[in-house]
């Protein structure tokens, strides 16, 4: 055939195919929420005949409105994967070797009863509990603070830390989940460093509208892929570099003077006035007046007054002379200052950044002319904190968002403030058309709660959550002889934000005894021996690696929650077997990591779906009876008898604080309250019957400027959102930075040790800088020429989706792909097989040329490598023998230097700085299969045989898929 | 030989957007959900655990490359994600060429579906399809493609606006639209006149239902008003600000 077809042949007659137009999709519908990543949709889940037939976006719910991308599309093979364990499992082999045996859970909860009881009797922080994607880590954490152990976090550490300090101490809210770009009303749009992160679905949907609009999209990435390929603009940058890009852009609008005063003096603290005394503990702190308020100079007054007082004339450049004697300039005198400077001129920076000066003036330019040429007016009157009447809504409709290739940089803190300040400069921050935040943010600068470690006691509760915001050097978790508190030594002067904690560095600081031993290492959801290790056989090592002398494991126990046989569980001594998402209840939290939108609050549920067919528990159950039997304070009631029932019987019943429960909806006896009321025993089945969502809407007068906005103030705090409603006056310039740097310089009672201070004194600038990433100062650079980074799939987020039918269908190995011209220069053509080398290891992989791409960056999918035998996979799957992960090629921790070894990480926050390798290709001689590859772990036991061939959905009996086997 | 009935009015298609879809496989992956317990039902897949995983799909996303760039500066490249399913063209080869009349073109919507009961497998439809939509299950011994979801959208126990395919419904950059083509007044008729909407290969002459979209122009650098002038050298680069009247 081929060609045009003419005519209509005759011959055989249609056919008649009766279609069903009343047949039900399944026997029963479901409304629950998404688990597949991170982003937390809204599904519909049929099924049919006791199996799911169709998993689909809730058209009602608030975060996807409907729509599903490939990762929540695939949850069928996703719950029915035969890498599901459903049993739990004791090891009866070496550490390492996956040996295990089937045991009861009677005995398995026993087991680790035993040990953690004895740790809690002794000493409570030799335990290390660490959870990884974990959507429960408000009560995670709390059962670490009833236990009495200083250590846990969640995967934060070695994910977006950094955007979330540098918001949260700049704006009071951050990118990553938590606020979101004004996608109905932004005209220009400017996307930092984003690889398929949080929200994905929500920023194709905005991306779609943006451009159905004709606002213009520029993308800033090293990489041409995903939502670059439809950005009006693509701005090739070097990885590392966007800091240096976004201050010269600063440098632009305020050598142009394209910037919003009106904006800076009334809602930052542009006009507060900074303590002019070098060399002493006060320099560089506000002026503040008796009650410690900040002052700012009144031009008309002629004096320095409180800042926050309405209708002052805020004096914002030019050295003030106080009455005492003192002298103090303006924050904004001290920012305009720095960034004029000729350093931060496009000219100086447009080689490292790979971007022209042309086009970072000519993006300055644009930006500043939508947003004071093509403002938005919105007929919406107001009032602000100060009790004035505003009849319109001013919006600069610049919207910006950034992640991961920000965040995962150790120059990242800076950079994500650098953005922010590019906000602020624009007035652009939770305005109309801008970046908005979405609830439960803004919050208090920084947000109220300190962290929690010192002083652990046996069975003792620790006084509070062990996460927090420290203020300066005294809040800081260290002990009095100068070691950490922290096992992954968070909040000490490596990490003083270390928000998040830092996970990554928890296997090699119990194994090294650094800062102590620990008994137990308990974890859950986090692939640490693998994927969410930087380096995995470092990992694999250190938890199998004994003591000499007494031939016991370094770490001496290992406990491992997950639902599926990753790499992880093969280094655990006992397993717990979680179930699926969708067996089991959850809470999407306002007390952690909410659905909130720029409209309002929201939280959500999950609820089981189908039962579970192994012998598996929800692991938030498995915790709430390892908590009563270790009698736990707030696990057992009055009679000693467990004080919930599961994990539902928390979420309705618990209370944080008076009427403060895990979900905010439906509160009270009636289920009227919103945000504070009693528990309501209908309160799950209120969810249920709205879509397993509750969602608040604020009233149009508190959408925008809710950081100065009288109306959502008032709000939030009568929701429990925010406990006062004082304005929450953003920080371009931040004092708590500035306290921790006086430390350094040998002021204040807690002092960096001499190791740390001139690191200190350097990364703890109270306004934004740009620095070289760590990693390319600790050696010679021409040895490792090109940066290497890594993206997510769009359809497959992590390594839970290797074991994924259809997911690894469509990513089931990945290459490293490079800049064709890069590639002949060093006489590699499409398809070779090269070595990545860094300085401390190197993988052998093969590559794929492309055009989009910055040429001294070579990239590849994160976390389609698989090792060996896990995951249920056949231990000649692509996944292992194509795959291949860069983490083998990262470290933990920078070269020795001065007797210190540094974290490989942002030295503000401790964010796990993975893009910030360097490396070199040269040719493998022999082609074939990726290096390094770990021995192949055998299945676990119980585990059921793949089938070779899957037949989902036939029609008639046919067999459950799992054992589809042929 | 099958014979392709009288043209009806309603020609049910899609109209796929290239300027936003971003090549996030959610419309592959939802299809195939849908499918594999559908009209169609089953979506084989082989291998589906270990080496060589291939499985049926009706629908595939393929991302290219187009010209080439120095990787930043001046970038002239561009990446394009092409969603690729039957067009359910009004000269379907595929179903002319079919000698069991399994394959064919239904008169009232322009569906073009294969009736499994029926169909050899003889794969000669598969052949004829030029846009290579059409995947062949060797498990079933039977020609799969894409029903454009006719079990979801005159499903009536589904609510009415989400009949649509499944690929249309879980689009997240709303990248696909799905309505009567044959209707020039619907709203995926006038989305393609507005946005120039074209046939795949219209040389070849099977007169594609579905239309694609293509990109928009990319948005030129705004015309940026004059430069303003630079702050002078020497002096003091604050000093415009150190008198400006502000209020708070």
């Amino acid at each position: 055939m081929g060609g045009a077809v003419s005519g209509r042949t005759t011959g055989f007659s249609n056919p008649v195919e009766r279609i069903d137009p009343s047949t039900p999709v399944g026997d029963t519908v479901t409304a629950t929420t998404c688990y597949m990543c991170a982003c937390r949709c809204g599904i519909r889940v049929h099924v049919k005949d006791g199996r799911l037939r169709y998993i689909e976006g809730n058209p009602d719910h608030p975060v996807n409105r409907g729509v599903l991308c490939g990762k929540g599309s695939a949850g069928i093979m996703q719950h029915y994967s035969p890498a599901r364990l459903s049993k739990p499992l004791l090891r009866s082999g070496p550490r390492g070797s996956g040996d295990f045996k089937e045991i009861e859970w009677e005995e398995a909860l026993g087991i680790a009863a035993g040990w953690l009881r004895n740790i809690r009797a002794t000493d409570p922080k030799k335990l290390a509990f660490f959870t990884g994607r974990d959507q429960s880590q408000s009560f995670t954490g709390w059962w670490a603070k009833q236990f009495g152990t200083p250590n846990f976090a969640a995967h934060g550490g070695f994910c977006s830390v950094n955007m979330a300090a540098a918001g949260l101490y700049s704006v009071g809210g951050s990118f990553w989940e938590f606020g979101d770009p004004d996608w109905d009303r932004a005209k220009y749009f400017v996307m930092f460093g984003v690889a398929e992160d949080h929200d994905s679905n929500p920023i194709k949907t905005g991306l779609a509208k943006l451009k159905a609009r004709g606002a213009k999209f520029v993308s800033v990435n090293p990489v041409q892929t995903g939502y670059s390929a439809i950005a009006d603009e693509f701005l090739g940058i070097r990885p590392g570099t966007d800091g240096l890009f976004v201050l010269a852009l600063v440098h632009e609008l305020l050598r142009t003077d394209r910037i919003d005063l009106d904006f800076l003096v009334r809602y930052t603290n542009a006009a507060w006035l900074v303590t002019e005394a070098p060399g002493t503990a006060a320099h560089g702190l506000f002026v503040r007046d008796a009650q410690g308020r900040p002052l700012a100079w009144d031009r008309e007054r002629g004096e320095a007054i409180d800042a926050a007082t309405p209708g002052m004339a805020p004096q914002v450049a030019g050295e003030v002379h106080l009455p005492d004697g003192r002298t103090a300039r303006p924050v904004f005198h001290l920012l305009a200052e720095r960034y004029l400077d000729g350093a931060y001129a496009p000219d100086s920076v447009a080689d490292r950044c790979g971007i022209p000066a042309g086009t970072i003036r000519r993006i300055a330019r644009e930006m500043a002319a939508v947003a004071f040429d093509d403002p938005i007016v919105l007929d919406q009157p107001w009032t602000d904190a100060s009790g004035r009447r505003h009849e319109t809504m001013l919006g600069r409709p610049v919207a910006m968002h950034a992640m991961r290739g920000i965040s995962a940089h150790s120059n990242g803190f800076h950079t994500c403030r650098a953005i922010h300040l590019l906000q602020m400069l624009l007035g652009a921050v939770d305005t109309p058309g801008s970046w908005r935040y979405k609830s439960p943010f803004p919050r208090p600068i920084p947000p109220g709660a300190l962290p929690v470690g010192k002083g652990a006691q046996p069975n003792t509760p620790m006084p509070g959550m062990a996460l927090g915001f420290p203020r300066g050097p005294e809040d800081l978790l260290i002990e009095d002889d100068g070691s950490a508190v922290r096992i992954d030594k968070a909040f000490t002067w490596d990490a003083p934000l270390a928000l998040h904690g830092l996970m990554q560095t928890v296997i090699a600081n119990a194994h090294a005894g650094d800062p102590y031993k620990i008994d137990t290492l308990f974890m859950y959801m986090a692939n640490m021996a693998w994927n969410s290790a930087m380096n995995p056989g470092d990992a694999a090592r250190m938890l199998t690696d004994k003591d000499p002398a007494t031939g016991e494991y370094v770490i001496p126990h290992v406990i491992y929650a997950d639902a599926f046989s990753s790499e992880m569980v093969a280094h655990a001594d006992l397993v717990f077997p979680d179930t699926t998402y969708l067996e089991r209840w959850d809470c999407i939290s306002l007390l952690d990591r909410p659905i909130g939108s720029p409209e309002g609050p929201a939280d959500s549920i999950r609820q089981p779906v189908l039962p579970p067919d192994r012998d598996v528990r929800p692991f938030q159950d498995v915790l709430l009876d390892l908590g009563a039997r270790l009698g736990l304070p707030g696990f057992v009631a009055e009679d000693g008898k467990p004080a919930y029932r599961d994990y539902a019987d928390y979420i309705v019943n618990h209370q944080r604080g008076p009427g403060i429960g895990p979900l905010a909806g439906f509160r009270g006896a009636d289920g009227t309250a919103a945000g504070v009321g009693a528990p309501n025993p209908d309160q799950l089945q209120r969810y249920i019957e709205n879509g397993a969502f509750w969602a608040h809407h604020h009233p149009p007068e508190a959408l925008y400027y809710k950081h100065a906005n009288a109306a959502y103030l008032a709000e939030a705090k009568a929701l429990g959102l925010i406990g006062s409603t004082a304005q929450i006056v953003l920080q371009l310039y931040s004092e708590p930075l500035q306290k921790f740097r006086l430390a350094a310089e040998g002021h204040g009672p807690v002092q960096p040790p001499d190791t740390h201070r001139d690191r200190v004194r350097r990364a703890f600038d109270p306004l934004p800088i740009w620095y070289p990433p760590l990693e390319q100062g600790s050696g010679p650079q021409a040895a490792y020429p090109l940066f290497a980074i890594t993206q997510r799939p769009m359809a497959m987020y992590h390594s839970w989706h290797s074991q994924n039918a259809w997911l690894r269908q469509i990513y089931g190995a990945n290459r490293l792909y490079m800049h064709r011209g890069t590639a002949r220069a060093l006489g590699i053509a499409d398809d070779d097989w090269v070595w990545a080398i860094s300085r401390t290891g190197r993988v052998k992989c093969q590559v794929k040329l492309m055009e989009g791409v910055n040429p001294d960056t070579v990239w590849t999918w994160n976390a389609i490598g698989k090792r060996s035998g896990a995951w249920a996979l056949s231990p000649d799957a692509p996944e292992s023998t194509k795959g291949f992960l860069l983490n083998h090629v990262i470290t933990e921790f920078l070269p020795e230097r001065g007797g210190v070894r540094h974290a490989n990480a942002d030295p503000v926050t401790g964010q796990a700085a993975w893009y910030d390798l360097r490396v070199r290709i040269e040719k493998a001689e022999a082609p074939g299969e990726t290096l390094p590859r770990p021995a192949t772990l055998p299945r676990p036991s119980g585990q059921p045989p793949a089938p070779g061939i899957l037949r989902f959905g036939a029609p008639a009996a046919d067999p459950a898929p799992t054992q589809a086997a042929e | 030989m099958t014979a392709i009935p009288q043209p009806g009015a309603k020609r049910l298609g899609l109209v796929i957007d290239l300027d936003t879809c971003v090549g996030c496989h959610a419309c592959a992956v939802n299809c195939k959900e849908w499918n594999t317990s559908g009209h169609a039902a089953p979506l084989t897949d082989f291998q589906p655990y270990a080496a060589q995983q291939d499985g049926v799909w009706l629908n595939r996303v393929h991302t290219y490359e187009a010209g080439t760039s120095d990787g930043g500066n001046g970038v002239t490249s561009r990446t394009v994600h092409f969603p690729r399913s039957c067009l359910h063209c009004a000269e379907p080869a595929c179903v002319t060429v079919c000698p069991t009349g399994a394959s064919y073109k239904r008169a009232e919507d322009g569906i073009v579906l294969v009736n499994a009961d029926i169909c050899i497998g003889c794969k000669l439809c598969s052949w004829a399809c030029p846009y290579g939509a059409r995947e062949f299950d060797a498990d079933q011994g039977v020609m799969r493609k894409c029903t454009l979801c006719i079990d979801r959208i005159y499903n009536e126990t589904i609510p009415e606006k989400e009949r649509v395919p499944a690929c249309v419904k879980t689009c997240p950059a709303q990248a696909r639209h799905f309505g009567d083509l044959g209707d020039p007044e619907s709203a995926v008729s006038i989305l393609v006149a507005e946005r120039g909407g074209f046939d795949l290969m219209p040389e070849m002459g099977y007169r594609p239902t579905n239309k694609y979209l293509p990109p928009r122009q990319r948005k030129p650098a705004a015309a940026p008003p004059a430069e303003a002038p630079p702050t002078p050298d020497g002096g003091n680069k604050l000093l415009r600000w150190i008198d400006r009247a502000l209020s708070r």
